[in-house]
């Protein structure tokens, strides 16, 4: 009764049998062993299992295994480049934005969600973007900075490559 | 922003990057549920769905039918313990209370209190089998109140009777214990008094809301040895309460600490371990267990709902003179609240010449009450420093100044009567009296600013540590303190400032029971305090072993040689000389090495008091209240890490903010817990609070090495009075019941009916 899927998990392809009844927590932990993304509560309001779906913010514990077929995952394993800490993570650390950690994978997640495609948001609408995912340890401050740092500094990196791209192009 | 002067330090007071940091953000670090062993069974829990009833039958044949069930528990699997007192991490309580909680007997007395467990070849078996086993229950009348509980009518949990300080009552009773303390003449001080406020207050139980679920998993050979992974704020409490429940001998025990998403004081008793060891031994497989966020809620330990009173009297001057408190807390199912730390530390802060405190520890049909940060100390601040600052308000006073003048101080009778040591509640009160915030004017027809001041013991106990040296000079140390929150580096940068080497340098690893010293949980605010004094006398012992080697090494006596530096120098020939890592090399080299341990009791501990300033708006139409601006000032002695004593300010205050405005079981009449879910039971988020700025005191502590005291517990007591005293000053209105929802803004000043 199991269903074949064939999807696209921090861009290698990958197939599995899923129960049309497992979620993509569930496929990802305990099928595919990548446990970055945490159950804090299995009914999407913590966003500890945060993946991007598709270039889409999802909680992977209210989406379907069957369901990403076809489709591309990013998960917290998929975010650094190699050994390359993302921003987001290197911001992470650097700010101090975690504690415990178990909420950590899902606020990079979340943010990297909203910085690629709005690398000046500002702190209230990161604040708002963030709403989703809970975090008990730090009362969200440095986390709310680390994202704000990890913003500017990808707004610089772009910049630069541009700028350097023009001067090439000279 | 860092106050007050201090020594220097090369390392301590820096900012490195944890040390388990890198794990932390790329999803590698290994928590609770992430645990997987060969052949494992996943096991999952039912629960009772009544509040209170007895358990007349259970009958499992139907859940071991189903394909793919390894096998059931309930209690009668468990064996008979006697009435021994356990430690619970902080606290100590009955071992057959703790066993019974973890799994029924002939009683379930709270909706959630685990009845069965079955193990299966998936999670989706086991839950299909949970369906399929029959529990025949006759329901009792249910007591959810505290009130409610103490009256000699209430149905009761058991047939104890209540210890006081009288000796044993009479009858038996909901009460499991009266305590009281008393020092001064009441009559007196009341006498003296030209100002007395009386009013009572009200609180309901919270959960410590870490994101982690609960999730264990164990092994039990056949040669008798167990082995449990698991979630704990304390590996080695966990190994003695098991092995207590388990009836099996301490050394069959190995409990290995995952790391831990987050804990606040609920991840310090045993819950599932003794099942999935009991599952494992009748399976004879690995088995793991999880909870749902439901069953975290229901199943294990929130703090106490409360009832609190309290009439204190001052000079038209404003000096206190007396105080009388009597406060009633829910134990939960079993007897273990924490009403006396209540008791002792509402009145810590202040100068109370007379002074009569009553107390008492009540069971009700409710979940086991755990530690939470603090335990006791916010719901007995959020009544006194409302009635500090109606008084203050009385007598004319800034609530600041109010404080100030009554503080109390080096010499001041502290809790349990001996007077305190260096303390930093006046510093406290000064920071937050000049902050910015304070001075800045707040204006706005429902806006307010209020103020409230804490205290918290902070705790001692017992910490081990090893330390090696390798021979490119950089340093393992071996510990056995579960790190919620950055404690393997706040370690490590002591250990690197007694050794004279970089943070960096130090490689901390957190073992299991069998491969290291035996630690008390990572709680109470003690791990950096006791915890770093273990570090710093093995990094003594070290010091001590590299002068005798560098001595060899220089054909010197020991006494000519000191550390100094992180070197081992001559003292008179400063030419003579070896860095800490020449050394490390040259021991190898020679075909040696160097082991150095440490081991505390952590005397000397030093209380922490904190001081918060925040201003609030009341929406009139919809009765929420938005925090616009906080200021936390907290002692913390020495800040190792600041940017994590920051952290434990910020979340401490943010866990504050949730407790005063949202946060509270909310029960229907047969005793079931309405709101189990992040949904309903309303945690902030990140859109629900503004920065919070932490502004560090440092009023060093005599009984470290480096000045610690403990940091995390006292900046929750606070946030429950302030954010009160604020919504007052915007409204007019004394809030005596929490949370301060917006439902109960609008009936308490606005009128709704």
């Amino acid at each position: 009764m199991k269903v074949h899927v064939e999807t696209t998990i921090n861009s290698e392809p990958v197939e599995l049998l899923a129960e049309p009844r497992q979620s993509l927590l569930e496929v990802l932990r305990d099928e595919l062993g990548l446990t970055g993304a945490k159950e804090g509560c299995n009914n999407g309001n913590c966003g500890a299992c945060n993946v991007i779906l598709d270039g889409r913010l999802v909680n992977s514990c209210c989406v379907l295994a069957v369901e990403v077929s076809g489709k591309q995952v990013v998960t917290i394993e998929g975010v650094a480049e190699g050994e390359t800490l993302h921003p987001l993570q290197q911001k992470f650390l650097e700010e101090a934005a975690l504690q415990c950690g178990i909420c950590t994978p899902g606020f990079i997640v979340a943010a990297k969600a909203l910085l690629d495609r709005e690398p000046e948001a500002d702190e209230a609408r990161v604040r708002y973007w963030l709403a989703g995912n809970l975090c008990r340890c730090t009362g969200y401050d440095k986390i709310v900075r680390a994202v704000l740092g990890a913003g500017a500094e990808m707004r610089n990196r772009a910049s630069n490559t541009s700028n350097r791209g023009r001067t090439n192009g000279y | 922003m860092v106050i007050e002067e201090r020594k220097t330090y090369r390392v301590i007071g820096t900012r490195p990057i944890r040390h388990d940091g890198i794990d932390k953000v790329t999803g590698r670090a290994q928590y609770g549920a992430d645990i997987r062993l060969s052949g494992m069974l996943h096991a999952r829990t039912l629960r009772s769905p009544h509040a209170h009833a007895l358990i007349k039958s259970i009958d499992a044949s139907k859940a071991l039918a189903l394909p793919g069930v390894k096998a059931v528990v309930t209690g009668a699997d468990f064996p008979e313990v006697a009435d021994s007192i356990e430690d619970m991490g902080e606290a100590e309580g009955s071992l057959r209370d703790l066993s019974a909680n973890v799994m029924a007997r002939d009683k379930a007395l709270y909706r959630g209190h685990a009845v069965a467990a079955v193990a299966a070849t998936s999670v989706h078996v086991a839950l299909e089998a949970l369906a399929l086993i029959e529990v025949d229950y006759e329901v009792l009348p249910a007591v959810l109140d505290v009130r409610d509980a103490m009256r000699s009518d209430a149905p009761l949990l058991h047939e104890r009777k209540t210890a006081s300080i009288a000796g044993e009552s009479e009858k038996p009773s909901n009460v499991a214990k009266h305590d009281q303390f008393a020092w001064g003449d009441l009559e007196d001080g009341f006498g003296q008094a030209e100002v007395v406020v009386e009013r009572e207050f009200t609180t309901e139980m919270v959960h410590q809301g870490y994101i982690e679920p609960h999730a264990s998993t164990a092994t039990w050979n056949s040669d008798g040895q167990i082995t449990i992974w698991t979630s704990t704020q304390g590996a080695f409490t966990i190994r003695s309460q098991a092995s207590g429940i388990l009836a099996q001998p301490i050394s069959r025990v190995k409990v290995i600490p995952t790391e831990i998403g987050g804990g606040f004081g609920g991840k310090t008793l045993v819950y599932m371990e003794p099942v999935a060891a009991i599952l494992a031994r009748k399976s004879g497989r690995p088995v793991k267990m999880q909870m749902d966020r439901t069953e975290v809620f229901e199943g294990t330990g929130p703090t106490s709902g409360s009832y609190i009173r309290i009439k204190a009297g001052a000079t038209k001057d404003g000096k206190l003179t007396a105080v009388q408190s009597y406060l009633a807390y829910e134990a939960g199912a079993y007897p273990g609240s924490p009403v006396t730390a209540g008791a002792m530390t509402h009145v810590a802060p202040y100068d109370i010449p007379n002074c009569l405190i009553d107390a008492y520890d009540v069971v009700v049909n409710k979940p086991k009450v755990a530690a939470y940060r603090a335990p006791g100390a916010p719901a007995a601040a959020f009544a006194m420093e409302q009635v500090i600052d109606e008084l203050a308000e009385k007598v004319g006073s800034d609530p600041l100044q109010f404080r100030l003048l009554n503080s109390s101080k080096e010499g001041t009778r502290g809790p349990g009567g001996r007077p305190f040591k260096a303390i930093g509640h006046e510093q406290c009160l000064r920071a937050a009296f000049e902050s910015e915030h304070y001075k800045s004017p707040l204006e706005g027809p429902t806006r307010g600013r209020g103020v409230a001041s804490g205290f918290w013991f902070n705790a001692g106990m017992r910490s081990s540590v090893t330390v090696s040296i390798n021979p490119d000079g950089t340093v393992n140390l071996i510990e056995g303190s579960t790190d919620i929150g950055g404690t393997r580096t706040s370690l490590a940068m002591q250990l690197a400032e007694t050794l004279g080497i970089t943070a960096e340098d130090v490689k901390p690893t957190v073992v299991d029971t069998d491969s290291v010293g035996y630690n008390d949980v990572t709680g109470g605010s003690r791990v950096t305090f006791a915890s770093g004094m273990a570090v710093y006398e093995a990094g003594m012992d070290m010091r001590r072993q590299l002068i005798a080697r560098a001595a060899e090494l220089m054909g010197a006596e020991a006494e000519e040689l000191e550390y100094r530096d992180g070197a081992v120098v001559h003292k008179t020939d400063e030419s003579k000389r070896y860095s800490f890592k020449q050394l490390c090399e040259r021991i190898f080299e020679r075909g040696a090495t160097v082991v150095a341990t440490g081991s505390v009791v952590g005397r000397g501990v030093g209380g922490a008091f904190a001081t918060h300033v925040v201003d609030v708006e009341v929406d009139p139409e919809t009765g929420k209240v938005d925090i616009l601006r906080y200021t936390a000032t907290q002692d913390v002695g020495t800040a190792i890490h600041p940017a994590y004593v920051e952290g434990q300010i910020q979340g401490g205050v943010v866990q504050g903010i949730g407790w005063a405005l949202n946060e509270e079981y909310y029960y229907n009449e047969p005793g079931q817990m309405l709101n189990a879910s992040f949904l309903d039971y309303r945690m902030p988020t990140s859109l629900d609070v503004p920065m919070i700025d932490a502004v560090i005191v440092e009023v060093p502590n005599p009984g470290h090495p480096y000045g610690v005291r403990g940091v995390g517990e006292v900046p929750i007591v606070p946030p429950l009075a302030a954010i009160a005293n604020a919504v007052y000053r915007a409204t007019g209105v004394r809030q005596q019941k929490l949370p301060m929802s917006p439902r109960r803004i609008l009936e308490t000043t606005f009128g709704l009916e």
